[in-house]
């Protein structure tokens, strides 16, 4: 038991060692892109750590852009963990928060105890159902959830326009904002500081990751999702039903990614607006630098909303575009996969080793 | 109504086609090489990017071309070897190819123009006609050239052996690992191509992201047209049909379709496409799949 508690530890600490040595490793090839475009890196490297923490209004703004990665990198990491790759995120984000903001446009005269939760509700299930759709698509059908979900995506994007632009007799939008109308008071997510833009949301996002991983760790579901990822036939073996467990766990990573678009509707911008705001693709790399741990998602969606919150920072007082953000993100992503190289070493070096006629090192010290 | 279909849609339809041709016959190669392909849309976008750079630094859209086509490969054999000798998740790399092409392009255009947005005006590639660059033509021209290559020849088919089961073509004496740098890289050029199109070979400049999801309706196309170049051209036709139309109609009082319809039927028949329902083709079976078996 405990040996097995001290194993799950080192592997959690391979883990988060392999994902700092992936972001100095990408920061570093980013500074090197900036030096070659004739900007000074450590003054940008600066000026975005002071964007993202240099006062009250900063670290609001910090957390006002991690509360949107954080739940979408859970929801990427739950689907991760039951074997699904959900790069379809950006459109559950955007259907959960169109429907947050319909309804919380919609004034329905409710008072905000039950009007909130009422939006965040409604934000769930609509994300919830453009997950399950490809869920269900991949255990009945055997379409690619990889392929369905891009489809899903820009599906989602154009129902959302359509419904904005072409259905305003009916519904609370506003097609000259190309947006929803303003929320009502009761609907919004509380801000928590004054002076500062942090709402709620980040509440939101924290509780969803200690939820999931109660959900993925202590719950017999938890345990399904884990073993139907690492293994379908294992789990079918096993008397897990498969199809049935990547349902749920889809429908579950498209309601947490509709939550981080009902922070964006409810707690921000106090409307929905037709532009999708990227998140869903960042959310990847925060659910893969995170582990797919939802502790771990925690803290990579900090990162990432550091960057971004300091991003803007860098372009106004260090002149360098704010754009190398998302360089940096992909490099992240990059540097994250080959470090998983690392994983494959001791086989590889066992075949090295053979090819040259020698004895193979054993790596099995721990066992 | 009347004169709705006019030698203008026609026009429009070639032109909304020719990009995506180039990025599904890009595509279609990675893929029957057995290297899945989300990165399309950077790759796109590179090249619409260094298109532009390459003839805004030489005066020559003709160098603009050449640097579209050769970054653009870059980007490639950086997706290759991530997935081929790092053995990373195909998809994962991918999604890093879109992010760094995305915000590269935008980081980028500040440094050479000093503008946020888009870039300056350069020269365009010849025209045929009025409105038709001579890269529409070579567009469908490669069509057939694809598929003698995949179908017909001896290095086609071990491109397709090393997509279908790479343990066997392995078994065989072909190098699967190299087959598969040589087809993603030559898929990456494509797309540069598609890229270029946009940018100097249909319009005169750069924007940010003015792919917009091009790369993604081309992987669709592959998909929707079976891994066929000839499927390919009927779905990258069908997919430029129903954005030239929709155009058309969003400047057409009464047009019987919503534009926004339009716009999304390329997504909606690819998922119908990928749920079995029509039954053309199936993918390459070693699709992700190493040599190894691992």
């Amino acid at each position: 038991m405990s040996s097995e508690l001290t194993q799950r530890t080192r592997k959690a600490l391979t883990s988060a060692l392999a994902s700092v040595i992936a972001i100095v490793l990408a920061l570093i090839v980013g500074g090197i892109v900036m030096r070659l475009a004739g900007n000074n890196a450590i003054d940008a490297y600066r000026a975005l750590f002071n964007g993202a923490f240099e006062d009250k209004r900063a670290i609001g703004e910090t957390t006002v852009y991690s509360a949107p990665l954080i739940l979408g990198g859970l929801a990427f990491a739950i689907a991760s963990r039951a074997g699904m790759f959900n790069i379809g995120i950006e459109g559950q984000l955007v259907m959960g928060g169109f429907a947050s903001a319909l309804l919380g446009a919609w004034d329905l005269g409710l008072p905000s105890a039950l009007y909130l939760p009422l939006c965040l509700i409604a934000a769930a299930v609509a994300g919830g159902i453009w997950g399950l759709i490809p869920g269900i698509l991949r255990a009945k059908t055997g379409a690619h959830e990889v392929i369905s979900t891009i489809m899903l995506n820009y599906i989602a994007f154009r129902i959302i326009t359509y419904l904005v632009q072409k259905q305003s007799s009916w519904l609370p939008v506003d097609p000259e904002r190309q947006a929803t109308n303003r929320i009502v008071d009761a609907a919004k997510l509380p801000r928590l500081l004054d002076g500062t833009r942090m709402h709620a949301g980040i509440i939101v996002a924290i509780a969803a990751a200690v939820i999931l991983w109660i959900v993925l760790y202590k719950t017999t579901f938890g345990f399904r999702v884990r073993t139907v990822g690492l293994s379908q036939g294992a789990a079918s073996y096993g008397g897990i039903k498969w199809g049935a467990t990547i349902m749920i766990a889809m429908a579950i990573s498209g309601a947490l990614a509709g939550l981080a678009g009902a922070g964006e509707a409810l707690g921000l911008n106090y409307r929905h607006t037709t532009v999708p705001p990227g998140y869903g693709y960042t959310a990847i790399a925060v659910g893969l630098v995170g582990q797919n741990n939802p502790l771990g998602v925690i803290l990579s969606g900090f990162l990432f909303g550091i960057l971004s919150a300091g991003a803007p920072n860098m372009q106004s007082e260090a002149g360098v575009s704010k754009e190398i953000i998302s360089v940096l993100q992909g490099l992240i992503i990059l540097a994250i996969a080959a470090v998983a190289v690392f994983d494959h070493l001791p086989a590889l070096r066992r075949r090295a080793a053979s090819a040259a006629g020698t004895k193979p090192r054993t790596d099995s010290a721990a066992a | 109504m009347g004169d709705f279909f006019t030698l203008a849609l026609l026009t429009a339809i070639l032109r909304m086609t020719t990009p995506l041709l180039y990025t599904a016959l890009g595509g279609l190669l990675s893929e029957r090489s057995g290297v899945a392909n989300i990165g399309l849309e950077g790759m796109m976008l590179t090249g619409a990017f260094f298109a532009v750079a390459g003839t805004y630094w030489s005066g020559s859209p003709w160098v603009g071309l050449l640097l579209a086509i050769f970054s653009a490969g870059a980007a490639a054999a950086i997706h290759a070897v991530w997935c081929i000798r790092f053995r990373a998740n195909q998809i994962v790399a991918g999604t890093a190819i879109n992010l760094i092409a995305g915000g590269l392009t935008a980081f980028l255009v500040q440094v050479v123009w000093g503008q946020a947005g888009g870039s300056a005006s350069v020269e365009r590639l010849p025209r045929l006609t009025s409105g038709i660059s001579f890269l529409v033509p070579i567009a469908f021209l490669l069509v057939p050239v694809v598929h003698i290559f995949l179908f017909r020849t001896k290095p086609g088919l071990h491109v397709m052996a090393s997509g279908e089961h790479p343990q066997a073509a392995e078994s065989v004496g072909i190098n699967v690992n190299r087959m598969r740098y040589a087809s993603v890289i030559a898929g990456g050029m494509l797309a540069g191509m598609g890229g270029a199109f946009l940018s100097i070979g249909d319009l005169s400049y750069f924007t940010l992201d003015m792919t917009a999801g091009r790369g993604f309706i081309a992987l669709a196309a592959v998909i929707f047209g079976g891994w066929l170049p000839f499927g390919a051209l009927g779905a990258t036709l069908l997919f430029g049909a129903a954005q030239a139309v929709q155009i058309q109609a969003q400047v057409t009082s009464g047009f019987p379709i919503s534009s926004d319809f339009l716009v999304a039927l390329p997504y909606i028949l690819t998922l119908i496409a990928i749920t079995g329902l029509v039954r053309s083709s199936n993918s390459p079976a070693g699709l992700g799949k190493h040599p190894d078996g691992h």
